[in-house]
């Protein structure tokens, strides 16, 4: 097995992140770029789809994908509910200052990260795929002088995560439908654009901003129900997603759903790629520091365009 | 007496409280009095970006963590004793303020805030990406033969807590200087206006620049003396927790207030050492008090007491 | 010639919000700056004390090109701004505000000494002690203009000062222009044209970013132009 198998692998690897994290990250730049506030609470969200996922497959038990499907359901519905009242009770209040936005979400990242580990422990728990087939992925090779396909040892991937793949990329048509096809779609687009007009308007930007909210949340929600079967639930599994959900929207340009999720493959690509090559850790700081070279020197993100 | 003598007289009073407490607290308590004091100075540097420039950084960690590592590593590896190694811990906080100025002070608001964070992280995650030396997440304990300053062995509680209160006097009186000097005041206006100030013929970009690294320095100070005062040097000190943590205390104690780091740093510090008896999660402290302060209290404990009770207090 | 502006001109996205304009001001010269609204004064005014990098020309100060220099340069050369859009500290007493633009020539004594004066010279001196904020919209307005006299400018430069004013305080405004016309150089925008009539030595008339006229109060008064343009059949 030479470079290629191993680039082929790292790629699909890499594309089943890039698929969650791109739920993740479409979900906070919706907040954004609807909102104009940055909730530091965003994985936190992520945390507890996963967790209410491993709660949902133990209370049902039965075939693993009665609990999945249950999961896939319950669980963006029950943490998009939870931000929506989070909004209602505390942002609105708070009249969605941005910088105390920030302070109040960092708030509730510990509190909800902290009730979880009361409640449902520091363990890690696993929830058991709904299938999970192997598919061998052939490979076309010289052997001495002929050309053949061959079916190297490890080489393959669960027909799960493909799954996961193609599941996050209906979602996100799903959203992007209802950004551009739908009434509510377009009620949100109009407070994105002009806040104090749309409330001319009439248009109810105050529930419009806690629907924001909780969609965006029960994204992240639904992103950790994907990802659960591959990993496992654990309470602190809310921080990494946080930190690359940031890079991928920041790099994208902020608040712009197509720049995210062109951003999402990107980052989720070569976190795949980079990782099998050189040490994840340094991955990570090379990647935090472009996120805040970018800030610094191409605030619209690397795919966005100059707007003013 | 004036105005400015009550000023100066509560603030003297509490560093002469501060002073006295040692020959009476229970030993318990005066190890916790100890830490509180390096943690406030941590906080004192803090609340002069954030309270009074108006700079809300999620980066701090980044100052305290090279103070303390800057301290550490040139005890560990390269011999030096506990003089020089805090002058060049507070020398490498400094460094590192400054260039993390002339990069994020390019943005402001919100930009500002993720710019301070992601290089606080690739900070921390580079602490942890030389292990070999910073030995990581476990971190690296500072001999009691190596923690003797000017023939004072700095292990011993007494010792220890001298030399905390000597360094929180420092920075607690350089920001009351601070704040009420001309480029305090300057400041300030740039807090509360900073295109007016401009306009006034102020380089407001200069001043942010100054402020950020008086701010880092002092946290950077901070760092280094937790790190020489307890023995240890850690990656955890690096983590974003850090950097939430003097956001937290000057939040509570009232930010833009020259009292208000002390106070919030004590009273969290109990509340998190009083709730951790009872739980593990006792960052659920901290998190319910940011969004109570933020919904209900955003001026603070002293910030109360300013707006209702003596509106000069600097 | 205090104040020397050659082919000035502004675009912003293609918009063309100042061009070409040529400007002279002489020293201790009371010049009011009018035209109908987005004329572009604001935007000029601007580029002269360097809110807004002009898109070509240059702007000399006193025999100095100061085209480059940021904006708080240009003030520390002797110009002073006061904002259209009421620009103060509200949650700071209204004596710090006026200390915070007098420190930047002055220390220690001389500067309350300044902001009192200043405070005094437009009536504000029993207010000093509260917080800018709590003054009534008229007085922050007197406030901007204290700010700006306690610089002891060799430009000042007011921005549509009278914006908001009761017929009282207007009057006494233009009994502090008076005053002022002997020790220092004006430029005043300004839509009030009684105020422009009775105050300014010249008056410049900006349309569509152009300069469209210049001379005395009662030329402008007369100019069929200008009356054009403020009539909108031009």
């Amino acid at each position: 097995m030479e470079f290629g198998p191993h680039l082929i692998l790292a790629t699909l690897e890499g594309a089943v992140t890039a698929a969650v994290l791109a739920l993740t990250a479409v979900g906070l730049s919706l907040v954004f770029g609807v909102m104009r506030v940055v909730n530091i609470a965003h994985g936190e969200f992520y945390m507890l789809g996963a967790v209410i996922a491993w709660y949902v497959a133990q209370m049902l038990g039965g075939h693993p994908a009665l609990g999945f499907v249950a999961a896939l359901v319950i669980a963006p519905l029950v943490v998009g509910a939870l931000a929506a009242a989070a909004d209602v009770t505390i942002l609105k209040r708070i009249e969605y200052d941005p910088e105390r936005t920030i302070v109040a979400t960092i708030g509730l990242l510990y509190i909800i990260q902290q009730l979880t580990l009361m409640t449902y422990g520091p363990e890690a728990r696993p929830v058991e795929a709904p299938f999970s087939g192997r598919i061998e992925l052939p490979w076309f090779d010289w052997f001495e002088t002929l050309f053949g396909m061959a079916q190297p040892w490890g080489w393959s991937i669960t027909s799960y995560k493909l799954f996961v793949i193609f599941a996050a990329g209906a979602v996100l048509c799903g959203v992007w439908a209802m950004m551009a096809r739908t009434r509510i779609g377009l009620l949100m687009r109009a407070t994105q654009a002009d806040r104090d007009m749309a409330l001319a308007f009439g248009i109810p930007v105050e529930r419009v901003y806690a629907l924001v909210f909780g969609i965006g949340a029960g994204l992240a929600a639904l992103g950790a129900v994907l990802i659960v079967p591959i990993q496992q639930a654990h309470y602190l599994m809310g921080v990494e997603p946080l930190l690359l959900a940031f890079i991928v929207v920041i790099i994208g340009g902020l608040g712009s759903l197509p720049g995210t999720v062109l951003a999402a493959l990107f980052i989720g690509l070569s976190d795949g790629i980079i990782s099998v090559f050189f040490s994840p850790t340094l991955a990570k700081i090379l990647a935090t520091l472009l996120v805040g070279l970018v800030l610094v020197f191409r605030p619209q993100g690397l795919f966005g365009t100059r707007t003013a | 007496m004036s105005m400015g003598g009550r000023v100066l007289g509560l603030h003297l009073g509490l560093l002469v409280v501060l002073f006295a407490l040692q020959f009476v607290l229970p030993a318990y308590h005066h190890g916790n009095i100890a830490r509180i004091m390096v943690l406030a100075s941590y906080a004192v540097g803090y609340n002069i970006l954030f309270g009074y420039t108006g700079l809300l950084s999620l980066g701090h960690a980044l100052f305290f963590a090279a103070g303390m590592y800057g301290m550490g590593l040139t005890i560990q590896h390269a011999g030096f004793t506990p003089a020089p190694a805090l002058i060049a811990g507070i020398l490498a906080g400094a460094l590192v303020a400054g260039g993390l100025a002339l990069l994020a002070l390019r943005t402001s608001g919100v930009a500002f805030m993720i710019v301070t964070l992601m290089f606080a992280q690739a900070g921390y995650l580079t602490i942890l990406y030389f292990g070999e030396y910073t030995r990581g997440d476990e971190g690296f304990v500072i001999q009691q033969a190596q923690r003797v300053l000017w023939g004072i062995d700095l292990s011993d509680p007494t010792a220890r807590y001298f030399a905390a209160w000597g360094l929180f006097s420092v920075c607690f009186l350089l920001s009351l200087w601070l704040v009420q000097s001309r480029f305090g005041r300057t400041l300030i206006a740039i807090r509360e206006n900073e295109e007016r100030v401009r306009m006034l013929g102020y380089d407001t970009y200069a001043h942010k620049l100054g402020a950020m690294v008086v701010s880092g320095t002092i946290s950077a100070a901070a760092g280094a003396f937790y790190g020489l005062l307890f023995g240890y040097a850690g990656a955890t000190f690096g983590s974003v927790q850090y950097s939430i943590f003097p956001l937290l205390w000057v939040l509570l104690g009232g930010a833009g207030t020259v009292l208000g780091p002390f106070v919030g740093t004590l009273f969290m510090f109990y509340l998190i050492d009083l709730s951790s008896g009872v739980t593990s999660a006792y960052m659920l402290i901290a998190g319910v008090a940011l969004v109570l302060l933020t919904l209900f209290a955003p001026q603070g404990l002293t910030g109360e007491v300013r707006r209702r009770l003596w509106k000069g207090l600097p | 010639m205090l104040l020397k502006v050659r082919g000035l001109s502004k675009s912003f996205d293609g918009l063309q919000a100042v061009s070409g304009v040529d400007f002279d001001l002489p020293q201790g010269e009371v010049r009011a700056l009018i035209g109908p609204n987005g004329a572009g004064k604001t935007t000029l005014v601007g580029m002269i004390c360097g809110r807004i990098a002009p898109t070509s020309g240059t702007v000399t100060f006193d025999g100095e090109d100061i085209t480059r220099l940021p904006a708080h340069k240009r003030i520390l050369k002797g110009m002073a701004y006061t904002f259209q859009i009421t620009s103060i500290f509200p949650r700071l007493p209204v004596q710090e505000n006026v200390a915070l633009a007098a420190r930047r020539r002055l220390q220690g004594r001389a500067v309350e000494a300044a902001a009192a004066e200043a405070l005094g010279r437009v009536g504000l001196k029993a207010q000093a002690d509260e917080d800018a904020g709590n003054l009534s919209y008229g007085h922050q307005r007197l406030l901007e203009i204290a700010m700006g006299l306690v610089q002891a400018p060799r430009l000042l430069i007011l921005d549509e000062p009278t914006q908001g004013l009761s017929e009282g305080e207007i009057e006494a405004f233009k009994a502090l222009i008076r005053a002022l016309a002997g020790e220092t150089t004006i430029l005043l925008i300004e839509h009030n044209m009684k105020v422009v009539m009775e105050t300014a030595d010249t008056v410049s008339v900006l349309n569509f970013g152009e300069m469209l006229a210049e001379g005395t109060p009662q030329q402008i008064h007369e100019n069929a132009d200008v009356q054009a343009a403020y009539l909108g059949t031009g």
